[in-house]
């Protein structure tokens, strides 16, 4: 199914009123996991916008101040979480905001930024149990930031870069990965490179590189920018330069599951 | 000077005594002696007949109509310098630089119009000395002011030049009345010039970068007094100027404002100075052309004495410029009408000579009929220019008319050529590709110089994208835009090797951009439209056309135009200038210098004339496409050289004089050249390299700054390409001696040179020498480079863009004439990128060399390169293979002695470096095998290559022996490079194999342990783990909630899920280790909830509780995935933390049997010791707890403490169905 950019505008706002809560996910995810995809890429889009409101020193002393009122009551309730979405803010980045609060306030130093990750990738190292508690609340009900979501994007990444390959092995599409480009010493490299390349829909494709979310605007930008740029600066393409970038949804049956695939085309 | 055209003309001496006399000053001997008498008192006029010549036949010019081309004719204005003629009238010979235009014009031009006209400007006082008129004309030339041609003459050398009425004429810098050539107005009278110029606006790229193309077109000069020579070179490339500072519009109108004061001060311009190259003319809209007729010539004889002296001179090379006189004469043949007005000059000054008297051309007739007889003796230079400008020449009616043979001639001409020529653009950008062998992290002296380099490429390419998008936008400015981003990334090369690692890359991309297209290939590339329309894709072609009509520069600037960055060139000029930085130019200045020398010395196929194999023509479309892309190569390597070593001695001011020169000489003449050009040169032209020397070192002079003609070193060199120019003689033919279009080539880019302003016009005229025929060595080698046909037209044509001029001049006519309106047809030609191919290299000197030295000499040249073709692939082949086969084996042999080391050693393994040494001294000896492996793979490999790319038909000798060298060479090359790096190159993988080892066994000890694959039956049909991470996710949100009321897992769910994990973990398809952690860690949180009975099970209403039986299953399972399944790490510690072990403080009743069950399967698999968990149970302790809470927990903790070491397995069968004693416990 290819979509076209003003399919997605519409279903990107449609998506905005969806909250961002396990059960209205649920339900995008039974329909279709682009759609989640989507939903995903423009909440981060909003939480992006808005992240400095929540940053500022008077900010952080409120929410500090409400969630220690709020656990004082009942520490069992889920102050931090309901105090999150109360403020429309991602609520693993208000655990994470209350906890460097909390740590300040506990600890003579300020603490280091690896510390505080790893105390979210392991709540039971918080040493307010109470605290603890409410930081895993906000990390397994955060459908969009977080430690467990950020593995499963990038196992999704990785999934994909594997589904990717058995494609190019089945279709007999010769390759250099990229730990084999690396090992040659090359310095930025994409998922894989064609060593022949071939034709998609009348454009010619030297590398694919995989990225398993939604390709939107926004997302090819800072790709372009990060990337693919520095692929066509290698010269792993070798027809002029071009700006115009094609999107396409593909959706295939792999695995009984489906998969939805976006493939960019760099002329 | 008059004198001698004066006897001439009174056949006192005969033509080829004057001409003998011009060229040959010493040798009178062959004339006879009573034209020798006339002529030897003339003697020290001699060098001054040429320049007077050129000079008179511009004055006697002026009166044809411009209507054409504005042009120029740039005659040298050295005459004014002749000793002896102080300010007499005669120096007004310097008008002689006059356009063709008469200053009066088509009465219904403005009145207001001034003359328009540069030379208005300038006069000076009588001694028109200056050399500035030299600049002047360059200052006006080309885009810039196209119109400001016609100038009016006021020099002795014209006397019955006709008045011509100064009062009104056309206003040509009118944009409004005279507007750009595209936009022709129909309209009639009105506008009786009107097109006639070409839209300054750039049609070339440059012009729309900020910097106004200052070359010779600086802003508008006032007229200088003579003491100020050159004074209008004031800022030559405009490099000093602040970009933006000047647009081409502020330009145009100060020039405006300068003229109009001009002529309001001077009515009657006295120091005119002839416009060099002005643009294309626009054609006279309404003006109707004045037929010209043989029968009304006027005089005939005078006439053709005068083209005979002309043309010996041209044929000479007595001119500076063959190609701006052709452009003259091309002018001539054009004119379109004449000016009507006979009236004798006012100022006419007396005393000339009486035949001289009378206009030479007197009549358009007259005209015509001289262009016609120059053009006649020319026919060889003609007939090779390219295909378009000799159907053009063909189709002349004047031509036709004055001279049926000549046109019969072209006609036969155009109809042989395959010269077709395409100036097309060169293909928009494409990245130089990353190299590993240079580009790698062990070329860089620490990881951050290879990370900065890494971020520079991205960064250089970025301002590149920005440049190409951006740079044709108006009021886009390179500074502006990328200055400041292009500062900051060269303050970021801190390294000095990283500026030669950035010069690389650099200098890589601007010969892969830069590089033009087509090469030499023009003829058979050319012909590829033709095949497409055969086929029927005419539109194709059209289409091409179009495209090239749109891409193409229309102008390049006139016949002389001054030295300019086209196309993407300006972008590397623009980035160094910006750059400005002293590191970045010096690299840059190495790096070029060095390549220059490597091109220039590369050993390209040499000519075997009497190669009369059926296959030299296809041979020698490959070696002159490999001559033609070195040869441009080297040329733009050399103008950015050239430009990059001159840059700081450039500026606005006016060359120095006097003292002030002489200091700065004695200064300059210390600093030593960026590069020996003058040895190159000289041994360019020893060994017969001239072709290839003299192009990219014009190049290189031509960014000189005035001084450095002044340096002995740099005359030296000029006097040696002064001598070459009037060695090179087009009607000389000769076996040995240089090949035609060779020479045209040489002459065109020489003319071009000595017309820069930079390059003092004496030079030409005052150096003594030249007349003694420039002798080659006789020592060089039997065949040159000279004397290979290398150059074709479009090699030349792409050298010389100007001589595309002569096309347009003929292109115009015909336009002006049919009323069509014209344009360039032209084809594109595709383009071929190839690359410089390395020679191999000729080391051995032995009899053995020589034999096939001799071999191939009897051979046809493309058995040599061929077998040096596979002698290089076969060599380069036969290191990879070793690579991958000898070395890879060391590798692997490397890696089990390290795991061997390593087991013996223990965990502690040993100093890595240590352990890298003794392994290589293992190791490297095994590296004496690569030469017997190599030599092995050459004698495999190379004999079957060559028999395949050989035609069947070599005869068996021919063969074997091309095979034998070819083996001999690869095995050369392959073991040359062995020996030499084998060693290295073994060195390297081991360590490279050492360290991935050690990384491997290092901080990760999860990876130590092999890891198991999909067992060989896997399908991979499991559900992906991102499926599951995020599955289990929900399951642990809704346990942790906050969650509605009918929400909740089913038993079957949980155990399927499990079920789903177990596959997932067995499949280890699209597992990577982080998701193996992420689940792990999840399925310890999933069981701490299932012990705290803390999962909201759904079902029939009344269970919301998960059945004991079936947490003990899900357990089961859990246990049975941690022991079986996992590869890595489970953190099963985090089963008793407080956070974990606390939520079971929340459930009432609490149960703790489920916890204890855990426990001890845990033991009893072995997955945790009994100390482990002492220990976490001890730290439990240590948290606050509620009391009742604290003492349920120690109780559990001596309860399991108190259990014997090894439980028998019956009492975890019967566990299984009847509450165990922490049951019992938990609930009493």
């Amino acid at each position: 199914m290819i979509l076209t950019k003003a399919q997605y505008k519409e279903i990107a706002q449609c998506l905005v009123s969806v909250p961002p809560t396990r059960q209205s996910l649920r339900k995008l995810n039974q329909s279709r996991a682009t759609l989640l995809s989507i939903f995903s890429q423009e909440y981060q889009k909003h939480i992006k916008r808005t992240h400095a409101k929540h940053h500022t020193s008077e900010a952080i002393e409120s929410y500090y101040q409400r969630y220690l009122n709020g656990v004082v009551k009942n520490g069992a309730a889920p102050v931090l979480l309901d105090l999150a979405n109360e403020v429309d803010y991602a609520p693993s980045l208000m655990a994470r905001l209350i906890l460097e609060r909390f740590l300040q306030e506990h600890e003579e130093t300020a603490p280091s930024k690896s510390v505080i990750n790893s105390m979210l990738r392991g709540p039971s190292q918080i040493p307010d149990g109470v605290l603890a508690n409410q930081v895993y609340q906000c990390i397994v009900n955060d459908c969009c930031y977080g430690p467990l979501v950020d593995c499963i994007k990038h196992a999704i990444g990785h999934e994909h870069e594997v589904l990717l390959r058995d494609l190019l092995l089945e279709k007999n599409l010769p390759f250099l990965g990229e730990d084999q480009l690396r090992a040659k010493g090359y310095d930025k490299t994409p998922d894989f490179i064609l060593q022949v390349p071939v034709a998609v829909e009348g454009h010619i494709i030297h590398w694919i590189e995989s990225k398993a979310s939604f390709g939107d605007e926004c997302s090819h930008h800072a790709y372009l920018h990060d990337q693919f740029w520095s692929y066509w600066n290698r010269s792993w393409t070798a027809t002029g330069k071009g700006h115009s970038l094609t999107l396409k949804i593909l959706e295939e049956k792999l695995g009984g599951k489906e998969t939805q695939r976006c493939i960019t085309i760099m002329e | 000077m008059a004198a001698v055209l004066e006897s001439l003309l009174r056949e006192e001496v005969s033509v080829a005594a004057v001409v003998r006399w011009i060229a040959r000053s010493t040798r009178g001997s062959e004339d006879n002696p009573g034209e020798a008498a006339a002529l030897s008192s003339l003697r020290p006029l001699r060098k001054e007949f040429v320049p007077f010549l050129l000079n008179f036949l511009r004055e006697q010019s002026s009166r044809v109509l411009p209507q054409g081309p504005p042009t120029p004719a740039k005659a040298p204005g050295a005459s004014a310098t002749l000793p002896g003629r102080p300010g007499g009238p005669s120096r007004g010979s310097r008008g002689a630089r006059s356009q063709l235009f008469p200053p009066t014009e088509a009465p219904s031009t403005a009145a207001e119009a001034p003359l328009a006209r540069r030379g208005g400007r300038r006069r000076g006082p009588g001694p028109a000395r200056e050399r500035g008129g030299r600049g002047l004309e360059e200052g006006v030339s080309g885009e810039n002011l196209p119109g400001a041609g016609g100038r009016r003459l006021r020099g002795s050398g014209s006397p019955s030049r006709p008045s011509l009425t100064l009062s009104d004429p056309p206003n040509l810098s009118n944009l409004e009345e005279f507007p750009p050539v595209g936009s022709v107005p129909p309209g009639p009278a009105g506008r009786t010039k009107p097109s006639r110029r070409i839209n300054p606006t750039p049609v070339s790229e440059e012009r729309s970068l900020s910097k106004p193309k200052t070359c010779f077109t600086s802003t508008p000069i006032s007229c200088v007094p003579s003491s100020q020579p050159s004074a209008l070179d004031t800022s030559p490339w405009g490099l000093g100027l602040p970009p933006g500072c000047r647009s081409l519009q502020e330009e145009r109108e100060m020039l405006r404002k300068e003229r109009s004061k001009q002529l309001q001060q001077s009515p009657t311009p006295t120091c005119p100075t002839p416009e060099l190259g002005s643009p294309l003319p626009s054609r006279a809209g309404s003006l109707t052309d004045e037929p010209a007729d043989p029968a009304r010539v006027s005089s005939r004889q005078r006439l053709e004495l005068v083209a005979l002296v002309y043309s010996s001179c041209i044929a000479e090379n007595l001119v500076p410029n063959l190609f701006l006189e052709l452009f003259f004469v091309f002018q001539l043949l054009t004119a379109r009408r004449m000016v009507t007005a006979k009236d004798s000059d006012p100022e006419l000054s007396p005393g000339v000579l009486d035949s001289l008297e009378s206009p030479l051309f007197q009549s358009i007739h007259d005209c015509v009929f001289f262009a016609v007889q120059v053009l006649e003796c020319h026919f060889q230079v003609l007939s090779n220019l390219d295909k378009g400008t000799l159907k053009l020449l063909a189709e002349n009616e004047r031509l036709l008319c004055f001279s049926p043979a000549l046109q019969g001639r072209l006609r036969a001409a155009y109809e042989g050529s395959v010269a077709k020529v395409s100036l097309a653009m060169p293909p928009s950008a494409q990245a130089v590709s990353f190299q590993p062998e240079t580009d790698n992290r062990a070329n860089f002296s620490s990881d951050r110089a290879f990370h900065t380099f890494k971020k520079q490429r991205d960064v250089f390419y970025e301002v590149l994208r920005e440049w190409e998008d951006h740079h044709e936008e108006p009021g886009w400015d390179f500074e502006k835009g990328l200055g400041s981003r292009i500062r900051a990334m060269m303050g970021q090369l801190s390294a000095a090797c990283s500026h030669s690692h950035f010069v690389r890359l650099f200098q890589k991309q601007l010969l892969q951009m830069c590089q033009s297209p087509g090469g030499a290939g023009g003829t058979v590339l050319g012909e590829a439209p033709d095949v497409l329309s055969m086929l029927g894709a005419d539109k194709l072609g059209r289409l091409w056309r179009l495209q090239e009509r749109l891409m193409a520069p229309q102008s390049s600037g006139g016949p002389c135009p001054p030295p300019t960055f086209p196309g993407c060139q300006g972008f590397f000029r623009d980035f160094i200038l910006s750059a400005s930085s002293f590191q970045f130019n010096q690299h840059l200045m190495d790096s070029l210098s060095l390549k220059i020398r490597e091109l220039n010395g590369l050993a390209l196929p040499q000519h075997e004339p009497n190669d009369e194999d059926g296959e030299s023509d296809v041979d020698w479309q490959g070696e002159r496409r490999q001559f033609a892309v070195v040869l441009l190569s080297l040329r733009l390597l050399a103008k950015f050289l050239g430009f990059v070593a001159f840059l700081p001695y450039r500026g606005p001011e006016p060359p120095p004089t006097g003292e002030l020169q002489d200091s700065i000489l004695a200064l300059r003449s210390q600093v030593p050249p960026v590069l020996d050009v003058r040895t190159l040169l000289q041994r360019g032209l020893q060994a017969r390299r001239a072709v290839l020397t003299v192009p990219w070192l014009v190049e290189f002079l031509s960014f000189a700054d005035h001084v450095v003609p002044l340096l002995d070193y740099y005359r030296d060199i000029f006097i040696l390409l002064l001598r070459l120019h009037r060695s090179l003689v087009l009607s000389q033919e000769s076996e040995r001696k240089m090949c035609f279009l060779n020479k045209l080539l040489l002459l065109a880019v020489l003319g071009w040179l000595f017309q820069i302003p930079t390059v003092p016009e004496d030079l030409f005229f005052l150096e003594e020498g030249p007349s003694d025929a420039f002798e080659v060595d006789t020592v060089a080698p039997e065949h040159g480079l000279d004397a290979a046909p290398v150059v074709d037209q479009q090699l030349l044509y792409t050298c010389c863009p100007y001589i595309g001029e002569l096309r347009k001049l003929l292109a115009l006519w015909v336009s002006g004439s049919s009323g069509r309106s014209g344009g360039f047809m032209r084809k594109i030609t595709p383009t071929t990128t190839t690359g410089l191919g390395a020679q191999p290299s000729r080391t051995s000197q032995g009899l053995q060399a020589r034999l096939a030295h001799a071999f191939f000499h009897n051979q046809p040249p493309s058995l040599r390169r061929t077998v040096e073709f596979v002698a290089e692939r076969i060599g380069s082949n036969c290191v990879k293979h070793i690579k991958a086969t000898l070395v890879a084996d060391l590798v692997r042999q490397a890696e089990s002695l390290l795991q061997e080391q390593l087991v013996t050693q223990g965990e502690e393994g040993g100093d890595p470096a240590q352990l890298l040494e003794i392994l290589c001294s293992q190791l490297c000896p095994h590296g004496a095998q690569a030469l017997a492996l190599g030599r092995e793979f050459c004698h495999r490999k190379s004999p079957g290559a060559v028999r395949a790319l050989l035609p069947e038909e070599t005869p068996a000798a021919v063969l074997s022996s091309a095979e034998n060298i070819a083996v001999g060479l690869a095995t050369e090359k392959a073991c040359a490079w062995l020996s030499a790096n084998i060693t290295a190159l073994i060195r390297r993988e081991v360590k490279a194999a050492v360290s991935r080892t050690l990384r491997a066994q290092g901080p990760e000890p999860a990876a130590r342990g092999e890891r198991r694959g999909c067992s060989r039956a896997c399908e991979h049909h499991a559900p992906l783990p991102s499926h599951l991470i995020s599955e289990i996710k929900d399951v642990l949100s809704l346990a942790v909630g906050p969650r509605d009321p009918d929400e909740g897992v089913s038993p079957e769910h949980l155990e399927q899920l499990l079920g789903q994990l177990g596959q997932t973990l067995r499949c280890r398809q699209f597992l990577c280790p982080p998701a193996e952690q992420h689940l792990a860690k999840c399925s310890v949180d999933l069981a701490s909830l299932l012990v705290a009975d803390q999962i909201p099970i759904l079902g029939p209403p009344a269970q919301y509780r998960l059945e004991r039986g079936q947490a003990r299953r899900l357990l089961h399972m859990l246990l049975s995935l941690w022991k079986e399944d996992f590869q890595g790490p489970v953190p099963l510690q985090l089963l008793l933390s407080p956070r974990n072990v606390g939520l079971l403080a929340d459930t009432r009743p609490r149960e703790w049997d489920l916890l204890l069950f855990l426990l001890r399967e845990l033991v009893e698999k072995g997955l945790m010791g009994r100390m482990e968990i002492e220990a976490c149970l001890g730290s439990l302790h240590q948290a606050q707890w509620p009391g009742d809470f604290a003492e349920e927990l120690a109780t559990l903790s001596n309860l399991f403490l108190a259990e014997p070491h090894l439980p028998e397995p019956q009492l975890r069968a019967c566990e299984l169905v009847q509450p165990n004693r922490g049951t019992v416990l938990a609930q009493s």
